[in-house]
C-alpha cells in the first residue's frame, strides 16, 4: 500500500475509534449533570446513587475519549503535512479555539468534579459537572466547525502568490451554514448513544431485580429519563438529519447521488431501501428496491424534484476541475448511509418499545431487557457509519470546492498527505495505534461491563477513629 | 512583524505552560516506583495531582494547536518531520492517562503493578523526548527547500539533543519531587526530601553544560541573560530546599524550566526551525506564519480566554492545596466482585 492509502487508513481508525468515547461523553455528561441537579434539588438520595453511578461510567468513558483525543490534534501535521501547510492559516484556528475555550474547561472542571465532592460547596460542585459538559460540548462546535470547512470552505479566499487558503472572516467561517446543521445532528447522535446507553443499564438492573425496591427506586427514573433523551434526541437527529440532506444536496451533490448509488439525474427521484447485486456506477447490475418520490423530497422537500445522478456531477467535475476521477466509492456511501439510518431507527424504536412497554407503570420485562443490552451498540455504531458516510462521501477532495461560491480553495486528499513521511514509518504507526487501540478497548469493555453490572455502590462509611481534622478523601485514584 | 513576533511569544508562553505544570506531574510520575515503596505511599503520590493532570495536558495540545493556526508551516515541518518521536510521546500519553484512571479501578495487586509501570514509563519517555525534540529544534535539523525534514528518528538523538532530553528528564523530576515534598506529608514527604537532594547536582550539572553548550554556539545577549537567570533560580531552588523551604523549591525549578524554555525561544528567533542544511531553508516567524488576519483573530481570542483559564485552573490548585499523606487515602474504592452482595441494601448512605 502507498503511504496515502496507509495514512488515509489510519486516520480512519484513530478516528472512528476516537468517536466512539466522544459520543457517549457528549451525551452522557449533561445527563450526569440533570441527575445530580435533581439531587440537589430533590435531596433524594437515589438521584445521588445514580450520580455516582453513571458518572463512574462517564469517567471510565471520558479517559479513553481524551488520550485518543491527543493524537486527532497531531496527525494533522504527522501525516497530512501538506494540507496543513495549505489550510492552516483558516483550519488550525477552530482547533486551537477548541484546546483554548473547551479542552481546559472539560479537564480542570472534570477533575474538581471528580475530586471536588468534599471540597466545594455543593451548589460550587454541581456548577463543575454542567461546566465539564459545556466544555464537550463547545469542543464539538469548534472541531465541527473546523470539519465544515473541508465540506464547505466558505469565510476563505485563495492566494494565488502562496498557493494557500487564507481566512477571510472568521465570523462567516464560524457560522458556516454546514456546521450549524451538523453540529444539532452530532449532538442530538450523541445523546442517542448516551439515551441508549442509561436506558440499557438501567433496564439491565431493572429486569434483573424486578422485586428490589431499591434498585427500582434507582433505576426507574433513570429508566424514564432515558427513555425521553433517545425520543427528544431521536426526533433532533432526524429533522437536522433531513436540514443537513437539504444542504448536502447543494454543497456536494455528488455525496448525494453516491449516497444513492444514484447514477443518472432524475426527476421525483425514490428512495433507495437496500439494493442487491455490486454498486458501481455503470448501473448496470443493482437492483434496488425504492421508495418512489422520497429521495426528491429529502432534498428538496418536493417529491417532483430533480436530483443530480453520479455520472451527471462527474461529467461536470471533469468539465470544471479537469480529467479526473470524482465519484466517492459507492458501496461505501451507500451503504453507510443506510446503517446509520437504520441503527438509529432502531434506537428510536426500542425507546418507543419501552415507553409502550412500561406504561403506568409496568415494571421492565426481561425481553426488553435483553433488546436493550443488544441494541446499545446501534447508536455507537449509527455515528460511526455517520461519519464514514461524511469522511469517504467527500472523497476523493480533502477541502471539497464550494459550488455555490468561489471554488479556488479546494485540495485533493492525495495533494495533502505528508511527503517526507514513508510508508514503512506509517506502517509502524498504523500498526502501533491499531494493537494499542485494540488492547485498550477490550480493558475499558471489561472495565465497563464489571460496574454496569456492580450497580451502585454503597457509600464508604466514614469511621470515627479518624486522625482528628483529617478525615479520609471522598474520593481518590 | 510585531504579531508574528507576539504570537511566537506566545507559543513560548504555551510551551512554558506546560514544562512547569506537566512538569511536575511527569515527575512525580517517573518517581512512582522510586518513592512510591508500599501501595498507600504510591496512592498518596497519584492523588497530589490527581484532579490537575489532565488540565496541565491541555497545555501541549493548546500548544500544538495554537503552533498550527499561528505558524502552520512550523506545525506541519516539526509534526511531520519528527514523526516516530511524536509516535512514542503520543503512546506514552494515552497510556499514561489511561493508567491514571483504571488504576484504582480493579482491586488487584497485578493490575496495579501494570498500571504504576504505564505510569513511569508514560511520565518517562516524554519526559525526555520532549528535550530532545527542543533541543533539536534550536541546534537545527536537516531541512530542505520545500521545509520538508529530510533526516531519521537517529538524527534527532545526536549528543546535544540527548543532552536536552537528560535535562528535561532531570528537570521535571526534581520538579516533581520538590511537587511532593510540598503536596504531601508522612514518609512521603521524606523521601522525596531526600532524593531530592541527591539528585539536584546532577541536574544542576546537565543543566549548566547544556545550555552552555547551547550558549556558546548560538547565544545573543537576551538568551544569555535568561539562561543565567536560569542558572540563578535552579541554584537558588536547591538552596531552598536544603532550608527546608518547600514551597520556595518547588516555585523557583518551575521559574527555571520557564527561564530555560524561554532561553530556548530566545535563542531561536527570528527562525521557528533553523535549518542545518542551508540556513535559506529555514523557517522563521515570516515565512512561516499565518496571515495577519489569523494572527489578529488568534491574538484577541487568546487575550479573552486565557485570564479566564488561568483564573480557574489557579482556583483548582487553591481547592486542592492542603497536604496529602497516607490517613487521607480511604480504602481501596474499587469493585472487589466476590463481596458483591445483591443483598446488601445500597441505602446506607442516610449514617
Amino acid at each position: 500500500m502507498s503511504s496515502l492509502d496507509l495514512a488515509r487508513w489510519q486516520f480512519g481508525i484513530v478516528t472512528v475509534y476516537h468517536f466512539l468515547f466522544v459520543p457517549l461523553t457528549i451525551g452522557l455528561a449533561p445527563i450526569v449533570a440533570i441527575m445530580q441537579t435533581v439531587w440537589y434539588r430533590t435531596g433524594n438520595p437515589a438521584w445521588l446513587r445514580l450520580t455516582k453511578f453513571f458518572g463512574k461510567l462517564l469517567l471510565i468513558n471520558f479517559a479513553l475519549g481524551v488520550v485518543t483525543g491527543i493524537v486527532q490534534e497531531f496527525q494533522f501535521g504527522m501525516n497530512w503535512s501538506s494540507y496543513s501547510r495549505f489550510v492552516g492559516d483558516v483550519f488550525g484556528a477552530p482547533l486551537a479555539m477548541e484546546g483554548l475555550a473547551a479542552f481546559f474547561l472539560e479537564s480542570t472542571f472534570l477533575g474538581l468534579w471528580v475530586f471536588g465532592w468534599d471540597r466545594l460547596p455543593r451548589r460550587v460542585h454541581l456548577a463543575t459537572i454542567w461546566l465539564l459538559a459545556l466544555g464537550v460540548n463547545l469542543s464539538a462546535y469548534f472541531i465541527l466547525a473546523a470539519n465544515s470547512f473541508m465540506q464547505h470552505p466558505v469565510g476563505v479566499r485563495f492566494n494565488p502568490t502562496t498557493g494557500r487558503a487564507e481566512l477571510d472572516s472568521i465570523t462567516t467561517m464560524l457560522t458556516n451554514i454546514t456546521a450549524l446543521a451538523t453540529f444539532p445532528h452530532v449532538v442530538a447522535g450523541a445523546w442517542l448513544v448516551a439515551g441508549g446507553f442509561v436506558l440499557a443499564v438501567a433496564a439491565w438492573h431493572l429486569a434483573r431485580s424486578r422485586d428490589d425496591a431499591d434498585t427500582v427506586a434507582t433505576f426507574r427514573p433513570a429508566f424514564r429519563l432515558a427513555l425521553v433523551a433517545v425520543l427528544v434526541s431521536g426526533a433532533a437527529v432526524v429533522g437536522s438529519g433531513h436540514w443537513q440532506g437539504q444542504i448536502m444536496v447543494d454543497q456536494q451533490p455528488m455525496k448525494m447521488a453516491a449516497a444513492e448509488a444514484l447514477c443518472h439525474t432524475e426527476k421525483g427521484a425514490g428512495l433507495s431501501l437496500f439494493a442487491v447485486g455490486s454498486i458501481d456506477a455503470s448501473c448496470d447490475e443493482v437492483k434496488q428496491v425504492t421508495i418512489p418520490g422520497l429521495l426528491s423530497f429529502m432534498s428538496e422537500n418536493n417529491t417532483g424534484a430533480t436530483v443530480r445522478g453520479v455520472n451527471d456531477v462527474q461529467a461536470a467535475m471533469e468539465k470544471r476541475y479537469g480529467a479526473g476521477d470524482y465519484i466517492p466509492s459507492l458501496p461505501i456511501t451507500y451503504w453507510s448511509f443506510r446503517l446509520m439510518i437504520g441503527l438509529g431507527l432502531v434506537t428510536i424504536l426500542l425507546a418507543l418499545a419501552g415507553l409502550w412497554g412500561t406504561r403506568r407503570g409496568r415494571p421492565v420485562q426481561r425481553w426488553f431487557a435483553r433488546a436493550a443490552t443488544l441494541v446499545v451498540v446501534a447508536p455507537f455504531f449509527a455515528n460511526s457509519f455517520g461519519w464514514i458516510f461524511t469522511e469517504m462521501g467527500r472523497q476523493p477532495w480533502v477541502v471539497v470546492p464550494n459550488p455555490t461560491g468561489p471554488d479556488t480553495v479546494r485540495m485533493l486528499t492525495a495533494d495533502g498527505v505528508s511527503p517526507s513521511v514513508g510508508s514503512a514509518t506509517v506502517w509502524t504507526s498504523l500498526i502501533t495505534f491499531t494493537l494499542l487501540y485494540a488492547a485498550l478497548a477490550v480493558i475499558e469493555l471489561r472495565l465497563m461491563l464489571r460496574y454496569v453490572k456492580a450497580g451502585p455502590q454503597p457509600e464508604p462509611v466514614t469511621s470515627t477513629d479518624d486522625v482528628e481534622g483529617a478525615p479520609p478523601l471522598a474520593f481518590a485514584y | 512583524m510585531q504579531l508574528t513576533a507576539s504570537r511566537f511569544a506566545t507559543i513560548a508562553g504555551l510551551w512554558i505552560g506546560y514544562f512547569f505544570l506537566e512538569g511536575f506531574d511527569f515527575g512525580v510520575g517517573v518517581l512512582l516506583p522510586v518513592l512510591g515503596r508500599t501501595e498507600s505511599d504510591r496512592r498518596v503520590m497519584i492523588n497530589t495531582i490527581g484532579p490537575v493532570w489532565d488540565g496541565n495536558e491541555v497545555w501541549v495540545l493548546v500548544a500544538g494547536g495554537a503552533t498550527f493556526a499561528a505558524f502552520p508551516e512550523w506545525y506541519a515541518t516539526l509534526f511531520s518531520g519528527f514523526y516516530l518521536a511524536l509516535l512514542v510521546i503520543l503512546v506514552a500519553l494515552i497510556v499514561r492517562g489511561v493508567a491514571f484512571e483504571y488504576r484504582g479501578k480493579v482491586n488487584s495487586d497485578r493490575w496495579r503493578a501494570n498500571w504504576d509501570r504505564a505510569i513511569f514509563w508514560g511520565s518517562a519517555l516524554p519526559a525526555l523526548l520532549w528535550g530532545v525534540a527542543f533541543a533539536n529544534i534550536v541546534a537545527g535539523v536537516p531541512i530542505d527547500k520545500h521545509h520538508e525534514y529530510t533526516g531519521s528518528l537517529l538524527t534527532l538523538l545526536n549528543p546535544y539533543g540527548l543532552l536536552g532530553g537528560l535535562l528535561t528528564l532531570g528537570a521535571f523530576t526534581l520538579h516533581g519531587a520538590y511537587y511532593l515534598a510540598l503536596k504531601t506529608d508522612g514518609s512521603v514527604r521524606t523521601a522525596a526530601n531526600a532524593l531530592a537532594r541527591r539528585l539536584a547536582p546532577v541536574v544542576v550539572l546537565v543543566a549548566a553544560t547544556f545550555l552552555l553548550w547551547g550558549q556558546f554556539r548560538d547565544g545573543r545577549p537576551l538568551s544569555w541573560a535568561l539562561t543565567l537567570l536560569a542558572a540563578g533560580t535552579l541554584v537558588g531552588a536547591v538552596g531552598a530546599s536544603w532550608k527546608g523551604r518547600e514551597g520556595w523549591a518547588f516555585a523557583l525549578t518551575g521559574t527555571t524550566l520557564a527561564l530555560t524554555v524561554a532561553s530556548l525561544f530566545a535563542t531561536l528567533y527570528p527562525n521557528v526551525m533553523p535549518s542545518s542544511t542551508d540556513a535559506a531553508y529555514s523557517l522563521t516567524v515570516d515565512n512561516a506564519s499565518s496571515t495577519d488576519y489569523t494572527l489578529k483573530v488568534m491574538t484577541v481570542v487568546a487575550l479573552a480566554i486565557t485570564p479566564v483559564v488561568l483564573g480557574y485552573q489557579a482556583w483548582t490548585y487553591w481547592v486542592f492545596r492542603k497536604r496529602i499523606s497516607n490517613h487521607h487515602i480511604p480504602a481501596a474504592q474499587s469493585l472487589v466482585p466476590a463481596a458483591r452482595s445483591s443483598a446488601e441494601p445500597s441505602g446506607t448512605t442516610a449514617s
